[in-house]
């Protein structure tokens, strides 16, 4: 089987990615303005800022929509149907992710559910995935 | 500075066959909608001083054409490249950087003749934060924000399909559509699921073909005794938002689409009920409902029942992608080509399935997945 992706950090991702592999999900927050954004970059895009942080956000997240794939990625084979989604973090920012410990079928993903975030190894890079909040672990 | 009224589209045509050409290079496919376009308006080719492409390099379809360009534009930002080429270009006439334009796409979409692989860098933004989650084309990214717009305004899945049904009756009309037996809703729900909630029969078709366009003054326009009537540039707008589908502002409506259209209507002078015929690129089922809304030609919210009740199909109130669409029609990867080849057509009053006393006609661009957009006002002599 082919694959999956694995993403290649830029200097300015770096710390993304390197809280991943320490469990946590890291995003930006501009210091100037207060907003937290995501992707990283060292800009703010709302106020255009420099003055930006790295912080550790909740985990918390809602399912904010989806699309459930029957036509699976190279290395995705043995997963479709497999869910591609948007989540809202607590925090504001949204971002694409998979999710995990749900079926995938429309019946079992209902947008606005409440989600955290895992993380799934992936060629020792680590990818942030979510999970229904509360589910085993 | 308005360039309202002071260029026109001279020459417009597509190439010979449409659909399936294993038999020709995407750079082929350039040079034999460019060699049609010449055709259609009679130019002497040395005329041509301005050149713009999207797919391949300028340069590379230029120096294959043989042309000696004083102006490029290779603006590759998505399917809507060329109506932002038709912009540019425009504004590049008016302002005397050149006298002729001409503006090619060619796409081996289908049959992948020459055509650039398709890959993402995995250090590029969708590389990093999209890839990874197992993205497998446009299926997969364009639709991601639909069952939001669903859930916000309560859009059905009979309303969506509707959108294939009423382009349908459209193809049905034009001998050079792909697709063109009639289908129902029942047949759209009952396709395959390729990424829910988009059946097979609400994504675009995957198709090789050209097209291209030549521009030109109105004066000159004017002059070159031409065979069919000049198509006159009314207004453009152009916009951008997010290299990725996952970083819109809204997933129920396109920044760009809004920014693009405004401006096109404000120079223009028109609002949306002026206008006659309406062309919204269709990748997907759903993008004729944001077009419909984020231009303002219904309500938030209300484009789905507008088509449902057949507004936009034959003998509605708006006809809406009249030659089928990317759903029927033709769709290479970059379709907006032909959603202009046809806006021309009607203006001209020389399409498959004709509109009566088309005067105004709009067409909206899309690049990409909601990444940028495009929007053109075009008109016949009487709207000047």
């Amino acid at each position: 089987m082919a694959r999956k992706p694995v993403p290649r950090p830029t200097p300015e991702t770096q710390p993304y990615w390197d809280g991943a592999r320490a469990g946590e999900l890291r995003i930006q927050r501009c210091t100037a303005c207060g907003d937290h954004y995501f992707y990283p970059r060292p800009l703010c895009p709302r106020c255009g800022s420099e003055a930006v942080e790295w912080v550790t956000a909740s985990g918390r997240a809602t399912l904010h929509s989806y699309v459930i794939n029957h036509r699976p990625a190279p290395g995705f084979e043995n997963e479709a149907p497999y869910a591609i989604a948007i989540v809202q973090l607590e925090e504001g920012p949204r971002m694409m992710t998979n999710l995990v410990g749900v079926q995938a079928t429309p019946e079992q993903l209902v947008l606005d559910m409440a989600l955290e975030v895992a993380f799934q190894d992936r060629e020792g890079t680590c990818i942030p995935v979510f999970r229904p909040a509360g589910a085993a672990r | 500075m308005s360039v309202r009224g002071r260029v026109a589209i001279v020459g417009a045509a597509e190439t010979d066959r449409l659909g399936v050409i294993p038999d020709c290079s995407a750079l082929q496919l350039h040079a034999e909608a460019a060699r049609n376009a010449i055709r259609d308006c009679g130019i002497d080719r040395r005329e041509i001083d301005g050149f713009a492409a999207a797919g391949q390099s300028p340069v590379a379809v230029a120096h294959h054409l043989g042309l000696v360009p004083r102006w490029l534009d290779g603006t590759a930002i998505g399917g809507c490249s060329f109506l932002v080429h038709v912009r540019h270009a425009a504004a590049a006439i008016a302002a005397g950087l050149c006298q002729v334009v001409l503006i090619t796409h060619g796409e081996s979409g289908r049959s992948r003749v020459g055509a650039a692989p398709r890959a993402a860098d995995p250090a590029s933004p969708g590389g990093q934060f999209e890839a990874p989650y197992g993205v497998a084309g446009p299926p997969t990214m364009f639709p991601i924000g639909v069952l939001r717009y669903m859930k916000t305004f309560g859009l059905t899945h009979e309303q969506l399909a509707s959108v294939a049904v009423a382009q349908r009756k459209w193809a049905s009309r034009n001998p050079r559509a792909l697709k063109r037996e009639p289908i129902t809703v029942d047949d759209v729900l009952a396709s395959p699921l390729i990424a829910y909630p988009m059946h097979l029969l609400e994504c675009c078709l995957v198709t090789d073909g050209g097209g291209a366009l030549v521009l030109t003054s109105a004066e000159r326009a004017a002059a070159m005794g031409l065979q069919k009537p000049p198509v006159y540039v009314l207004g453009t707008g152009e916009s951008a938002e997010a290299p990725m589908v996952s970083m819109m502002e809204d997933f129920t409506t396109s920044r760009a689409f809004r920014v693009s259209s405004a401006g096109a209507f404000a120079e223009a002078g028109i609002a949306p009920a002026d206008a006659d015929h309406l062309m919204v690129y269709d990748a997907f089922a759903h993008l004729p409902i944001y077009g419909l809304e984020d231009l303002g030609f219904v309500g938030r919210g209300e484009a789905g029942a507008f088509i449902a009740e057949g507004s936009t199909e034959p003998g509605g109130r708006l006809p809406m992608n009249t030659n089928g669409g990317g759903l029927s029609y033709t769709h290479t990867g970059m379709y907006g080509m032909f959603a202009i080849q046809e806006s021309v057509r009607q203006l001209r009053g020389e399409a498959a399935a004709q509109v009566p006393d088309v005067e105004v006609s709009v067409v909206q661009g899309v690049g990409g997945m909601f990444m940028s957009a495009a929007t053109l006002v075009l008109g016949t002599a009487a709207t000047l």
